[in-house]
């Protein structure tokens, strides 16, 4: 088997990499498939946190890099899936101490042994981005419904495209379809008109994202959060499968019969 | 400065700053290179540098080195160019390039228009960070995003939309305009009128952008016939 290689990137910094890394990799490896994710952000690691295995890490990923370790040590194995590993970012060191070829030997190591390889890259379009995207057969550019991460998301497009990435996709997170309708929010079909790139899915905004984050346990695993409905469907298009995109509008539960009382829908 | 001069010669190219080392040993010519770039941070803050090594043979340790005391002076190397393939392996090895030639896709510079009347065909849309430059016409089939930038001699057309900023006649050209099918650009300027227009349409139609006959900036719907 030879892995694809998916790197998450953004551009601007809060509008949900590592949520997005960490969720995606939970629906892939519930799906049965191998998978491993890296945290492209040195000095400012949060993967591992969002993951739930900030108290497992003993090597990472500088540490394999200047030999300290073999690429097999650095990879934690998850809690619940033991087909799913995290490479971690060092802490102490910075962006430099990585450098893209690192990164695409790392890759090229790790393809032979799993399915997925994700890569969660830092905000900016500076060495780790660059670190990020090297090894990337894909790359998925995350962007919020926000004026300043759609300019920003723009930017990074520029770049892929001038670096020759083709495979390029948009994840629209943290939409809020009340806002939209209103026309308070940027809509999904406002950001593509924009970016001109393929979507390959919209995130809800959703409380329950932040929730599982701060408790290492991905949003993903939750059956009735929307967010993490989309999570699973992302996945599902990324192992090539078409799956239909969710109808945002339809509110369900109390809060959509509140608005189909008020007659906001 | 005399004598580190004589071991390294610096110059701005399109892409940065390249370097040249002479012929003398690998570790004075970085620690000399290192002492110019100290003597003025503020010009080396955040540069782009290359480096000519001429035959030398270098291997890994030694550029990890030298690029990890470039670093810490915030310059970022990016290129080595040598004439041993052992060099370039080296560099290649590295993630660095080992050809300047190639020109940065990001930012495409046509200075050699030999006149005002020649015109520059751009059929790409133009993100954010991107730039064109060119001394004559500039047409862009396509749209100029917010954080984009136009520089024209002469005057600009664009098939789209302009969320960007757009530059027309900037060499003094008083008498050239900006066209666009929807023009809510970020800023405008023709010549050294600057107009910040910003005014997001819900039915953008065609307009055009010129300087009036009281000398100042103004756009206007286009009107056929």
């Amino acid at each position: 088997m030879t892995a694809q290689v998916i790197t998450i990137t953004s551009g601007k910094g809060g509008v949900g990499k590592t949520t997005a890394v960490a969720n995606l990799a939970n629906a892939l490896a519930i799906d049965g498939k191998k998978v491993v994710c890296i945290d492209g952000d040195i000095g400012l690691r949060n993967l591992d946190v969002v993951m739930g295995l900030e108290n497992r890490i003993v090597y990472d990923i500088v540490d394999v890099i200047e030999g300290r370790c073999k690429l097999k040590q650095a990879m934690i194995r998850d809690k619940h899936y033991p087909n799913m590993h995290l490479i971690p970012a060092a802490q102490t060191r910075d962006k430099n101490a990585v450098s893209p070829s690192d990164m695409v030997r790392i890759c090229k190591e790790l393809r032979g042994d799993s399915d997925f390889i994700i890569i969660d890259s830092p905000a900016g379009i500076e060495r780790g981005f660059r670190n990020a995207i090297a090894p990337a057969d894909r790359v998925l550019v995350v962007t919020n419904p926000e004026v300043s991460a759609v300019r920003d998301a723009d930017r990074v497009v520029g770049i892929l495209e001038a670096e020759e990435k083709e495979n390029t996709a948009l994840i629209l997170n943290r939409l809020n379809p009340t806002l939209v309708k209103n026309n308070d929010m940027l809509s999904a079909e406002d950001v593509l008109d924009l970016l001109g790139i393929q979507l390959i899915g919209v995130v809800p905004e959703d409380e329950s994202v932040l929730i599982g984050s701060n408790r290492g346990a991905p949003v993903v695993t939750d059956a009735k959060s929307r967010a993490g409905q989309a999570f699973r469907n992302i996945a599902k298009r990324i192992q090539g499968q078409d799956i239909p995109f969710m109808d945002l509008d339809q509110q369900n539960g109390l809060w959509g019969a509140i608005q189909r009382l008020t007659g906001r829908k | 400065m005399d004598q580190t001069a004589s071991l390294v010669q610096i110059k701005g190219i399109r892409d940065g700053l390249l370097a040249t080392f002479a012929d003398a040993a690998w570790e004075d010519q970085c620690v000399a290179l290192l002492a110019q770039i100290d003597e003025r941070p503020a010009f080396f803050q955040g540069a782009r540098l290359a480096i000519d090594v001429g035959a030398q043979i270098l291997k890994v340790n030694d550029l990890v080195d030298f690029r990890d005391g470039l670093s810490e002076r915030n310059v970022s190397l990016w290129a080595i160019i040598s004439e041993s393939p052992t060099t370039e392996q080296t560099a290649q090895l590295l993630g660095l390039a080992t050809r300047i030639s190639k020109p940065r896709p990001e930012e495409q510079k046509h200075a050699d228009a030999t006149s005002e009347d020649m015109a520059l065909f751009v059929s790409k849309t133009l993100r954010s960070g991107q730039r064109v430059e060119y001394a004559g016409h500039i047409v862009i089939m396509g749209d100029v995003n917010a954080g984009a930038e136009i520089v024209a001699g002469g005057s600009v057309i664009v098939w789209g939309r302009v969320r960007g900023m757009i530059h027309a006649g900037a060499g003094g050209d008083r008498s050239a305009n900006i066209c666009a099918l929807d023009l809510s650009a970020t800023q405008l300027r023709i010549a050294d009128e600057v107009s910040a227009l910003l005014k997001p349409q819900k039915n953008p139609q065609p307009e055009i952008a010129s300087i009036n006959s009281q000398g100042k900036l103004q756009s206007e719907l286009w009107h056929t016939g």
